[in-house]
């Protein structure tokens, strides 16, 4: 497993270690900040009912949002509907996320808030790894249009069982798509552990039988996340084709907001996850390396602070959409 | 030309004309598709826009998405209507509203091919009728050309529609009626309905390769009654207008489709009539369909597929109400 930065934020290997300026790094750290905070708020709205069954992303910070920080501009983007972190750090708009989970879905109306030409991404996708072809196709455009353009899916561990992800691979393979696969593997499917969803040793050796490379990387270091999405999105680039990064990490929530994870799951082993919590690991590195200190902290946590409740107050007070609404976008105007 | 040259023809020219239309499909390629629909196609655009893709038909539909969205014009073909169904997770849930999930922000402009509908002797699964399932997804439309000159005007409308269509390409008619196909382009408009034959009596209503069956039907009974035949040509957005003033002035109605009754498209035409022309009627919507059975092997598919004497057996029925 590809790593750089362990559990207690120290540096284990330095051959390979991405390039990140230390701007680079805090501005990660501020991504992760923010999506946590993003994730506490909305866990929050949904116990008062201010938002609909929710589903956390907590402990998953580093391998959405390092890797989110890898696309480029041009390049799209696609998701499930846990990854809250790579809409934050490819820069929609928090009230636009609230607005699409309260159920509002003019929260992905989004130009308004976030520049289109910077936010390539489809709405998140509410069924399993049927979107993950979706990624395949925007690449295979790309392809065909003769840009440098690529597509990144994101998916889970449980996504990997089914058709979709097998077809979605195969025809990557065979058109040598410029397509990153993204896998999330947060060890669990709701109630189901990854033993459960494949006999594979890895996730990331199932590459190997489409014929292109796969990488097992820890989910929770944001350097690892970042060298191996960059790779993929380098090797994509230059035309040789996709690669599956599995990012090891773990949902330390509930499935959503209706789910309750001590039916099925042992606090000793969510413990042991919350010690290698990819937030705090960044942060102790950052702290070793004098970049950061308690005040910047304290200030940054202010301003997350700030800026989630003014992303609140911005969703709440939006009026209610129009019952007509309902006809809109059906077919061209 | 035949149903199969005037579609191949559509297909030839809107490629030479829009370099964003590329195939995609099993066996479409070198080897001109399962009913030769894309011969000669590959020799002429190549391999990177007539693409043999892995035997994989939900990976054909969901890439075509992908590809649409990024600005591409995919025309994803199926090899035949049964194996269609293993694409319906990507038509309900993401094609038909993509527009809508992303308030508009993304359309998905791809064209389905499905060779459709029963009568050519083939497996099982070879030969169903489907409409009713397409046409229940809000944000698709579906087409359903008849003969060579209609399907080669829908297509191309077809593939220049901003929205994802299904074009439901009547099989059994693919080699069965040649007709004059204009070499250059035309579009005939989505949405809009034929009416084929003027009549006074009664007004029978078919789609596709069923449209044959009823204008034999007509013929049949061309001395006794006045027959209006109308040719749907699209099934949604449907063009209730026609359908309702035809039967408004005739008074009678036959349905006729080889798929079962029980919610098949009929019922929905039976619906709409007696919500808007119920006080012209002078009897009951005549519905003539498969039963509410799966579609049987070929020695008793002609029991399930109605006949000209079935239609006209319902035309009596409604004469004499």
């Amino acid at each position: 497993m590809l790593q750089f930065l362990d559990a207690e934020g120290k540096i284990t290997n330095k051959k390979g270690l991405p390039k990140l300026s230390d701007k680079d790094l805090l501005r990660i750290y501020e991504l992760m900040v923010l999506a946590r905070g993003f994730d506490d708020m909305a866990v929050k709205l949904q116990r008062e009912g201010r938002i609909l069954t929710y589903a956390s992303l907590l402990g998953q910070e580093a391998a959405q949002v390092a890797s989110a920080y890898a696309i480029a501009e041009e390049d799209w983007f696609v998701t499930g509907y846990r990854d809250h972190g790579v809409w934050i750090a490819r820069g929609l708009a928090m009230e636009n996320l609230y607005m699409y989970w309260a159920g509002d879905e003019r929260g992905m109306r989004f130009p308004e808030n976030s520049s289109p030409e910077k936010l390539k991404g489809l709405p998140p996708a509410i069924p399993i790894a049927s979107h993950i072809p979706h990624a395949v196709g925007l690449a295979w455009a790309e392809k065909m249009k003769g840009t440098k353009n690529a597509a990144v899916a994101y998916f889970g561990d449980g996504a990997t069982s089914k058709g979709d992800f097998h077809e979605a691979m195969n025809f990557a393979g065979v058109f040598k798509i410029p397509c990153v696969f993204l896998c999330q593997n947060n060890q669990w499917a709701i109630s189901v552990p990854r033993s459960r969803q494949t006999a594979s040793a890895t996730i990331a050796q199932k590459a190997q039988a489409y014929g292109f490379e796969g990488v097992l990387v820890d989910g929770n270091d944001v350097f690892a996340v970042y060298k191996a999405t960059q790779d993929a999105l380098q090797k994509a680039r230059a035309g040789k084709g996709p690669t599956l990064i599995e990012a090891y990490t773990y949902r330390l929530e509930n499935h959503t907001t209706a789910d309750d994870w001590k039916r099925y799951r042992s606090e000793k082993e969510v413990e042991e996850w919350r010690k290698k919590d990819p937030v705090a690991r960044l942060k102790k590195y950052m702290e070793k390396e004098t970049i950061w200190s308690e005040k910047r902290e304290k200030e940054l946590q202010e301003k997350e602070k700030t800026q989630v409740l003014d992303a609140v107050k911005k969703f709440e007070s939006v009026p209610p959409p129009a019952p007509e609404d309902i006809f809109k976008y059906l077919y061209a105007e | 030309m035949n149903l199969v040259q005037a579609i191949n023809n559509a297909l030839e020219q809107e490629m030479e004309r829009d370099k964003s239309v590329i195939l995609l499909g099993e066996d479409i390629g070198k080897n001109g598709g399962v009913f030769r629909v894309t011969e000669g196609l590959w020799q002429k655009f190549g391999a990177e826009r007539v693409i043999d893709t892995p035997l994989a038909e939900v990976g054909i539909i969901s890439t075509a998405l992908g590809l649409a969205v990024a600005g591409m014009k995919p025309i994803p073909e199926v090899q035949f209507d049964g194996f269609s169904i293993a694409m319906f997770d990507q038509l309900y849930n993401h094609i038909s509203r993509m527009r809508k999930r992303s308030q508009g922000r993304y359309h998905v402009p791809l064209v389905l091919r499905v060779p459709h509908g029963g009568g050519i002797k083939a497996y099982e699964h070879h030969s169903e009728s489907l409409e009713t399932y397409f046409c229940h997804m809000p944000g698709l439309k579906v087409v359903a050309p008849s003969r060579p000159y209609n399907a080669k005007g829908l297509l191309i409308s077809a593939i220049r529609d901003p929205d994802p269509v299904i074009f439901l390409e009547p099989k059994r008619v693919y080699r069965a009626i040649k007709e004059e196909v204009p070499e250059e382009e035309y579009e005939i408009p989505i949405g809009k309905a034929e009416i084929v034959q003027e009549g006074s009596d009664i007004t029978l209503i078919a789609w596709g390769a069923m449209q044959k069956t009823v204008r034999q039907a007509a013929d049949d009974l061309a001395d006794k009654y006045s027959i209006e035949i109308i040719d749907l040509l699209t099934l949604s957005p449907l063009d209730r207008k026609t359908i309702v003033d035809s039967v408004k002035k005739t008074g009678r109605c036959v349905v006729a489709h080889e798929a079962p009754k029980t919610c098949g498209f009929g019922a929905e035409l039976a619906a709409t009539i007696q919500e808007e022309a119920l006080l012209s009627m002078k009897a009951p919507v005549a519905r003539v369909t498969g039963y509410d059975i799966p579609m049987p092997m070929a020695k008793l598919e002609n029991y399930q597929i109605p006949d000209a004497e079935r239609v006209a057996e319902a035309v009596e029925k409604a004469m004499k109400f």
